[in-house]
This record gives C-alpha cells, sequence and structure tokens, in this order.
C-alpha cells in the first residue's frame, strides 16, 4: 500500500498545525494572540494520537511502518510537545517577533521526531532525523543578548553535521554489503565482525548519529554546553524530546542486533561508561542545567540497558523508561523556567530556600530529583527496575551491578537540589521579606509531579502499552 | 488464615498517607497537632482486628494479594507473622507518642513535620508487612525521604552532614539489595516472598545474594563497621526521629536478616554466621566500650543502640530456638526503652537546651518523676530482673550458651558494660553536682502521658512476656525447622555445579523470534 491517509492522523494534525504556524509568521501581528492556544491544539494531538493506536500497517513502500511502537511514541512526542509549548509561551529571553518562528520550529522538530518513530528504512530514518535535527539547529541560539547561546548553536550544528556525516558514511557501507536499507530484511543478514566487517563498521558509525542525538557517551560532549547556551526553555525541548526519538530508532535497530554480537557488547559497554562517567561529572556541577544535561548523559545509558537485553520486555522497558524520563525532566526543567523570570542560568545556590518562596515547586522539584535517582515511589524507580530485570534476564549481570552503584553515586547531585531547596534559608530583601516566585505554574507542575508519582504507584497500564511497543518492534513486518 | 473482610493492613499503611493529604486544608499549629494526635489515635483502633491474629500457626495471616504489574509478575501482597505482628505494633502505638513528644519541641514548619511524621508511620507498617519483595523494597526506600527531612530541616546544627551521611549510606548500602531482588526474580519468576521461600538455590546464588542483602541490612541494623552513620543522625535529629530512628528503623535491618537471609539463603547463612557472629559481638563490646566515654545523652544512648542491636544479630546468627526468640523480643524491648530513654532526653532538652550530662546533672531532688522514668529506663535497658531487657538477654544468651560456651563467654561483658554506661548516665543525672536544675518543673500531664504507655510496657513484658513469647513462637519454630532442613539440603544439592541463571537464559525469549 503506497498511502493510506488514516495511518497518518497525527502526522496530518501536526502538519496542520504547522501550517497554521506558518501562517501567523508571516500573518499580521495582531493574529499571534492565538500562539497561546497551541499547548492546548497540541494536547489535542495526545487524543488524536491515542485514538490512532487502533491502526497498523505499513505504507511509502515499506518505508513507512504504522504500529504500537510508533503509535506509543507519537503519543509521548505530542505529550513532550504541549508541557513544552506551554513551558515556552512567556519566554523571556525570546524577543517578541520571533515568537512564532520559534514554535514553528519547535514544531516542525517534532515532526521530524514522529516521523522517525515510524521510519523503518535506513534513508527515512536518516531524513526523519535531520527534520528533527535542523530546526532544533535554528531553534538553540534563539536567545536574545546571550552569545553563549550563539556559541552553543554552532557547536550543535558542526558536531551534529560531523556525526550526521559519519553515519551517511556508515550507511553507504551498509548498503554495500547487503544490497539493501530496508530493516525488515536487515534483519534476516549476518552483522558479526568475522563475516562483514564492512557491514558492522557502517551499522556503528550509523549508530553514533543516534548516540549523539542520546547524548550518549562519547558522543555526549555537547550536552551540557548545549543546554547551558540555550535558554532555559529550549533546553527542557533538547532534553527531551530528541531522547525519544533517539530511542525509537534504537528500539527499531535493536532487532538487528544479538547478545552474541560485537556491536552489542559495544554497547553494552557504552552504556555502562556512560552512566558511570555522566554521574561522576554530575557531581561537581554547580550550574543546574549542566547538571542536568550530565544526568541525562548517565540516563541514556541506562536506556541502553534495555536495548542491550534486546527482548520484547527489554525492549519495552526502555519504551517506558522514555516516557518516565521524559515526564520527570519536564518536571524538573518547569520548576527551573518557572524559577528564573528572567531567563538566566541558574545556580544551585539559586535554589536557595525554594520551599519558603514556592513550596508548590519546591515539592515538584524534590519529586522529580527523587524520580530522576530512581527513589521509590516514583516513576523513576520503577523504569528502573524493568531495564534491571530484562538486563538480567540475558546475563548481562556486570551491567547490572554497575548500574545499581551508579544511584549510589547519583543520589548525591540530585538530593543536592532538594537539600538547598528545603534546608537552606532563602535570600531576604532589603525589607527582610522572602520573595516569592511569581507565576509559578503550579497545576502544570503539579500534574507532571503526580504523573511521575501514580507511574511509580500504577505502571501496569503505561507498561502494557509499553509492551505493545516492544513487541511490535520485536517483528517487523515483512 | 484469619478472613476478616477488613483489610486491616492496607487500612494501617494508607490511613496515615490519606490522613497526611489532609494536613494540607489546615492551618492553626494547634489543630495540626490535634488532628495527627486523632490520627494516631484512630490508627491504633484500625490495628485492634489485629489482636485476632492466631496464635497457634506459623502462617502468614491477615493476607491480602491483588495483581499490580502483571508483567512482571508483581502484586500487591501483604501479611503479617509472629515476626513481623509485634513491630506493628510498635509501631503504630509510636505515631501519637511522637506528636506529644514534638508538641513543644518542634516550633517551626509544624505542618511538614507531622506530614513527614505521618509518612514514615505508614511506610514502617508497609515495610514490615509487605510479601512482595518490589513492594517491600519500595517501602524500604520511601521511607528515606521523610526521615532525610526530619534530620534535615528539624535537626540540630550539624543537621546537614547527619542528614546527607545518613541518606548516602543507608541509600549505597541498599543498591545492590536491589541486584539481588532482580537476580532472585530472574532466578525463580517471582517477587512473592512466601513463593521465594520454596524454592532452591545453588550455594554460589546464595552467597552472592546473601552479601548483597547482608550489606543493606547491617548498614541499617547498624553493624561494627557500618555504625558511623548513627551517632551523627541520632544526635542531630529531634527527638521524635530518634525516637522513630531508635525503635523502627534499626529494627528494619534485623528483621531482614530474619525474614530474607534465613529463609531464602539458608546455606549461605551458615556459612557466613561465624562473620556475622564475630561481628556482633565486636558491635557489643565496641559499641558498649564508646557509650562508656561519651559525654552528650544522645550520643552515650545511640552507642548503646549499637550494642543492643548487637545482642539482636548475635541472637538470630546462633540458629537456636532461644536465640531468635530473645532476637525478636530485644527487638521490641529496644525500641521501647530506647525509645523512651530519648523522649526522656528531648525532654530535658526542653528545659537545660543542653545534651550535655554536664548540664544536666542532680536531677533527682528537683524532678522526681522525671528520675523515676529516666531509671526504669535505664534499668530495663541493660536489662535488670522484673524488666523487658531482662527477658530478651536473658533468652538471648541463653541461646548463644546453648551454641557455644566461648561465645557466651564473650558476651557476657557487653551485659556488664551496659550497666556500666547506662548506671553511669544515671548516677550522674540523679545525684550530680553542680545542679543546674532548682527552677526547672517536673513532668507535666503531656509528658506524663506519653512515657506512661511505655513504662507499662517494659514491666508488662518484664513480668509476663508469655502473650509475646506465645505469638512470636511458631514463627520461629517454623523459620528454624526450614532453616534447619535446608540448609543441610542445600549444601549436598550445591555439590552439583549448576547455575540456575544460565537456564534462564536459555528459556528466555528473545523479541528477535517472533
Amino acid at each position: 500500500m503506497i498511502f493510506q491517509i488514516e495511518l497518518f492522523i497525527p502526522e496530518l494534525y501536526l502538519l496542520a498545525l504547522i501550517g497554521g504556524l506558518f501562517v501567523l509568521t508571516v500573518g499580521p501581528q495582531s493574529w499571534w494572540r492565538f500562539l497561546r492556544y497551541l499547548p492546548l491544539a497540541a494536547g489535542v494531538g495526545i487524543g488524536v494520537a491515542a485514538l490512532s493506536f487502533q491502526f497498523s500497517g505499513l505504507m511509502l513502500y515499506g518505508a513507512y511502518q504504522v504500529d504500537g511502537l510508533s503509535q506509543f511514541f507519537k503519543l509521548a512526542i505530542f505529550l513532550g510537545l504541549a508541557v513544552t509549548c506551554l513551558n515556552a509561551l512567556n519566554q523571556p529571553t525570546l524577543s517578541e517577533e520571533k515568537r512564532p518562528d520559534y514554535f514553528l520550529f519547535l514544531c516542525l522538530s517534532a515532526l521530524g521526531l514522529m516521523l522517525l518513530s515510524s521510519a523503518v528504512e535506513l534513508v527515512t530514518i536518516f531524513l526523519a532525523l535531520e527534520l528533527a535535527s535542523y530546526s532544533l539547529y535554528a531553534l538553540i541560539p534563539l536567545r536574545s543578548k546571550e552569545p553563549a547561546a550563539a556559541e552553543a548553536g554552532i557547536k550543535y550544528i558542526l558536531f551534529g553535521a560531523v556525526v550526521t556525516a559519519l553515519a551517511m558514511y556508515g550507511l553507504s557501507y551498509i548498503l554495500g554489503v547487503h544490497h539493501t536499507t530496508y530493516l525488515s530484511e536487515l534483519m534476516t543478514k549476518t552483522w558479526s565482525w568475522s563475516e562483514a566487517p564492512a557491514a558492522l563498521i557502517g551499522l556503528t558509525l550509523f549508530l553514533g548519529a543516534l548516540f549523539y542525538k542520546l547524548a550518549l557517551f562519547p558522543l555526549h560532549f555537547w550536552c551540557p554546553d548545549v543546554y547551558e547556551g540555550a535558554s532555559n526553555e529550549t533546553a527542557a525541548f533538547v532534553a527531551t524530546l530528541p531522547k525519544l526519538g533517539a530511542v525509537v530508532v534504537l528500539v527499531r535497530l535493536s532487532t538487528l542486533l544479538d547478545p552474541s554480537m560485537e556491536v552489542t557488547m559495544l554497547l553494552a559497554v557504552l552504556a555502562a561508561v556512560s552512566m558511570t562517567f555522566g554521574n561522576l561529572s554530575a557531581l561537581v556541577q554547580n550550574d543546574l542545567k549542566r547538571l542536568l544535561g550530565y544526568s541525562s548523559v548517565s540516563h541514556a545509558g541506562y536506556v541502553m540497558l534495555g536495548i542491550v537485553a534486546g527482548t520484547a520486555a527489554g525492549l519495552a522497558a526502555a519504551a517506558f523508561y522514555a516516557v518516565v524520563y521524559l515526564l520527570m525532566n519536564l518536571a524538573c526543567f518547569w520548576v527551573i523556567c518557572r524559577l528564573s523570570t528572567d531567563g538566566r542560568n541558574l545556580k544551585l545556590d539559586d535554589l536557595n530556600g525554594l520551599y519558603q518562596r514556592s513550596p508548590g515547586l519546591a515539592l515538584v522539584l524534590a519529586v522529580s530529583a527523587f524520580a530522576l535517582v530512581g527513589l521509590p515511589p516514583t516513576a523513576g524507580f520503577m523504569g528502573k527496575l524493568f531495564l534491571l530485570n530484562s538486563a538480567w534476564m540475558e546475563g548481562y549481570h556486570w551491567l547490572v551491578i554497575i548500574a545499581v552503584l551508579n544511584s549510589a553515586i547519583a543520589i548525591y547531585y540530585y538530593l543536592n537540589l532538594v537539600r538547598h531547596a528545603y534546608t537552606r534559608e532563602a535570600p531576604v530583601t532589603a525589607s527582610g521579606e522572602v520573595q516569592a516566585v511569581p507565576n509559578p505554574g503550579l497545576l502544570w507542575g503539579g500534574l507532571l509531579a503526580a504523573a511521575v508519582l501514580w507511574l511509580g504507584v500504577a505502571p501496569a497500564t503505561l507498561f502494557s502499552f509499553a509492551q505493545l511497543a516492544g513487541a511490535a518492534a520485536g517483528g517487523v513486518l515483512p | 488464615m484469619i478472613d476478616t473482610g477488613f483489610p486491616v493492613l492496607s487500612a494501617l499503611i494508607f490511613f496515615p498517607l490519606l490522613a497526611a493529604i489532609g494536613l494540607f486544608f489546615l492551618r492553626d499549629e494547634r489543630t495540626i497537632r490535634l488532628y495527627t494526635l486523632v490520627v494516631g489515635l484512630i490508627e491504633m483502633g484500625l490495628a485492634a482486628p489485629l489482636f485476632r491474629f492466631d496464635l497457634s500457626t506459623a502462617e502468614f495471616q491477615f493476607v491480602e494479594i491483588m495483581p499490580w504489574v502483571p508483567a512482571w509478575n508483581m502484586h500487591y501482597h501483604v501479611g503479617v507473622d509472629g515476626i513481623s505482628i509485634l513491630m506493628i505494633f510498635l509501631t503504630v502505638l509510636l505515631l501519637p507518642l511522637c506528636v506529644l513528644c514534638s508538641w513543644t519541641y518542634i516550633g517551626k514548619r509544624v505542618k511538614e513535620f507531622h506530614f513527614c511524621l505521618l509518612l514514615m508511620i505508614g511506610a514502617c507498617v508497609g515495610i514490615f508487612s509487605a510479601l512482595d519483595f518490589v513492594l517491600f523494597y519500595i517501602f524500604w526506600e520511601a521511607m528515606l525521604i521523610p526521615m532525610f527531612l526530619l534530620i534535615a530541616v528539624w535537626g540540630g546544627p550539624n543537621k546537614r552532614y547527619a542528614s546527607l551521611k545518613f541518606f548516602i549510606y543507608t541509600l549505597a548500602g541498599s543498591t545492590l539489595f536491589l541486584a539481588a531482588i532482580v537476580a532472585f526474580f530472574v532466578n525463580t519468576g517471582t517477587f512473592s516472598i512466601p513463593e521465594l521461600m520454596t524454592h532452591e538455590y545453588s550455594f554460589r546464588f546464595q552467597f552472592w545474594t546473601f552479601l548483597a542483602m547482608a550489606l543493606a541490612f547491617a548498614i541499617k541494623v547498624p553493624m561494627f563497621p557500618f555504625h558511623t552513620w548513627l551517632p551523627a543522625a541520632h544526635v542531630e535529629a529531634p527527638t521524635a526521629g530518634s525516637v522513630l530512628l531508635a525503635s523502627i528503623l534499626l529494627k528494619m535491618g534485623t528483621y531482614g536478616f530474619l525474614r530474607f537471609c534465613l529463609p531464602l539463603t539458608p546455606a549461605a547463612s551458615e556459612y557466613f554466621a561465624p562473620l556475622m557472629i564475630t561481628i556482633s559481638i565486636v558491635s557489643i563490646l565496641y559499641g558498649g566500650a564508646i557509650a562508656l566515654g561519651q559525654r552528650d545523652m544522645k550520643k552515650l544512648i545511640a552507642y548503646s543502640s549499637v550494642a543492643h542491636m548487637g545482642f539482636v544479630t548475635l541472637g538470630i546468627f546462633v540458629f537456636t530456638m532461644r536465640g531468635v526468640e530473645g532476637a525478636i523480643m530485644q527487638m521490641i524491648n529496644h525500641g521501647i526503652t530506647t525509645g523512651a530513654l530519648f523522649m526522656l532526653v528531648g525532654a530535658i532538652y526542653e528545659r537545660s537546651h543542653s545534651r550535655e550530662i554536664a548540664d544536666n546533672m542532680g536531677l533527682g531532688k528537683y524532678l522526681p518523676a522525671y528520675m523515676f522514668f529516666f531509671g526504669l529506663f535505664a534499668i530495663a535497658s541493660f536489662g535488670f530482673p522484673g524488666t523487658n531487657g531482662f527477658v530478651s538477654e536473658a533468652l538471648v544468651l541463653i541461646g548463644v550458651f546453648e551454641a557455644s560456651y566461648l561465645l557466651g563467654a564473650l558476651a557476657i561483658p557487653g551485659v556488664m558494660l551496659a550497666a556500666a554506661y547506662m548506671l553511669r548516665l544515671g548516677l550522674k543525672l540523679a545525684w550530680g553536682q553542680p545542679s543546674q536544675a532548682a527552677t526547672w518543673k517536673d513532668l507535666n500531664i503531656r509528658e506524663w502521658v506519653y512515657l506512661a504507655p511505655l513504662a507499662v510496657l517494659v514491666l508488662y513484658l518484664g513480668l509476663m512476656p508469655t502473650l509475646a513469647l506465645k505469638t512470636i513462637n511458631p514463627s520461629v519454630v517454623h523459620l528454624l525447622n526450614q532453616y534447619e532442613s535446608r540448609k543441610t539440603l542445600h549444601l549436598e544439592s550445591s555439590l552439583q555445579p549448576e547455575p540456575p541463571v544460565q537456564s534462564i537464559q536459555l528459556s528466555a525469549t528473545r523479541g528477535t523470534d517472533q
């Protein structure tokens, strides 16, 4: 089947949104007030994606697959998009005339990620990845009067371009050796070093592009710098949604992998190094966004546990963890964005006495920090438990032990957030009063925190969806 | 199994949690205290159905089970047996007492304090009743957060250091415990603790899982080289925090040994018993010796806890009937007496604003009621006949002597040390000079109210321990029978080298195969 419109509904919906945004960018300024309905529109997208869960099929000459996995991630992407749009609505460091363009790029990037979650052919994957990336290249420097933002943007583009070029090069190797770019056909080919060394090199290079997106060691170095340079609101987007895209492609590609293969072992080692390195580096960070940057390096390592396990259970665990990661990071960034009313970067000391300034935000921060450590009763714990289970089942005992020991390292810096918020005194103004946080946005922050807690207490429903996704990834349709 | 239809344990776990949410709607400090007190009393009322506990069986009672995460075979599964029920009673009893002893002690952020208190109690009941490994671990870790806040927010001058040390130490210890839980699950396909107890594990598997679990429990107890977080946490914690720490938290470690190490890894327990016994004796002697030299009352009691908990682990790892019974009794008794001692320290701190012994001397003349309670709990603490401490220490010592005269002889100095440091403390407090207590008021009604129930328990368990012993006896007999039969079985079957982990690897289906 070349094209079935009903399979394409979530993407079409987002495309319509993007069309609307494009009209806004060229339209008169009086139309811009419609921008405030964007989060709502993205929120409706969650419903659209949920309705499309029932469809599955293959289209565009077998390059585009709609299944449980893709719909699961499309739903998550809409969710993340809605929250980040809401978060970025009143961005203090964005000049007024760039506002529609900013959201246009945001939605375009999300569209790229959405296409990515359905792509089952290497060139399609590559194109979708580029659509997602190019929009981000434009977004990152959009921070007024901040040279660091330009630096971050250039860094992201240059390294991104190099990694992309390498991935393209790797793709040519794969095509040259196996004469196909369809995952369903590549599944049946050999990937061992002894039989097809060139294909293995190609696959490794191609995976590199995804590791770059995911910020997995050794392609993580951009992550803290870009988070630091980009505005808080942009960082919230960069930190969460592209990771979803990387995870979904890794889940698809993991059908090529086998525990006996060299590349799987390489991935396991990278996972271990990534979590340890990320956590150790985060220990000494003072800037909140850099801290979260290194934390996301370590979380990339955790997600890889499910990917290297490669079982349906492992992939389901990875998908589940990706959503949990999205929620807990968004909750954390929500607090940062609300707290940084003038859009500057926050240091750890800026959290001092947050408890007095806004008890609600302090609670949201505490919940997300404990979730990021993986402490019960939050979703972070459940996600980690599922990953550990699936990795241990495949015999990666050493990897599981490294992963649990890493929580002991990580607890220090996450707990530091809570300590600053709860045990230090807030700075007082000249009149001796504590300055409350204006517009704490408690409703949405609270909802995010509640979702993190709820998924920790009752993960069964979401996990059953993740299982559908994992099972779908297990068998690429012929 | 008694089927009352009413989910007693769930009610005990979730009522405090729900009540904690209700706190958000209250403003006045006095209302908040009264509300929490009433919640505590209702919680005690909710525990009443537990008195229908069947004394004749070792089965888990009041069991509730329902599916939780079917994909991983996780269940919400709670129940009690003779080992855990007394701890649940103690936990529930402590809630109103903690509210009362913090009535004037806690002056800031009153709402949040009681919020943490309620969360703690819910989580602690959860720990002692969970029969699903993941559920247990969730309560085990979740309990850290309110405890951390209790120390970090309402603690003394050095609270940041103490709270951080407490949190990192205990969390780091339990990370490998999580790996062990995962290993048990992958090995057997279930998280259900009663079901896990019926499985067989190879010696190699038991060896590593025992070590991973024992590390977590030994830090919690705390046993000798891992005890350094305890004095820091105790000294800085507010009174209610110290009470919960001493009475409940420390017992989680020994409870873990009884609930998991002995039934799940009997062969490894047997193998490591000499090590555990050595550490226990070192804890007893070291804790006692250090306590003898303390000037700070809270530190003294904290180190005495290290010694007393040493008796518990000693009793467990001699694997005799009386040893284990004594250990469980000691868990309860130490919870009562040390909790009470910390309340008394808190009470005198409110008068003198110092925990130094030198600042609190000569109370006998001016605060007779206070000294009466202090004397009672102090002598109970070192095991004076007629008090509850005597029953448990005597049982443990009998158990130890049954196992080995040498071990018994080594433990005896610990008892003498306990008498020495407690009498020294009591002596100085009662008659030491110079005294500053002339203007201090003796115990008021509120203080009487929270000390009297514990004093009654001290005498009741000291003079009539029969009911408590009858409660724990069937479970202990069952535990030891299982242990005896399976430790030998295991040493034989472990001669055949077949790590079960490999069989799982083969049977697990890969996603790619579909």
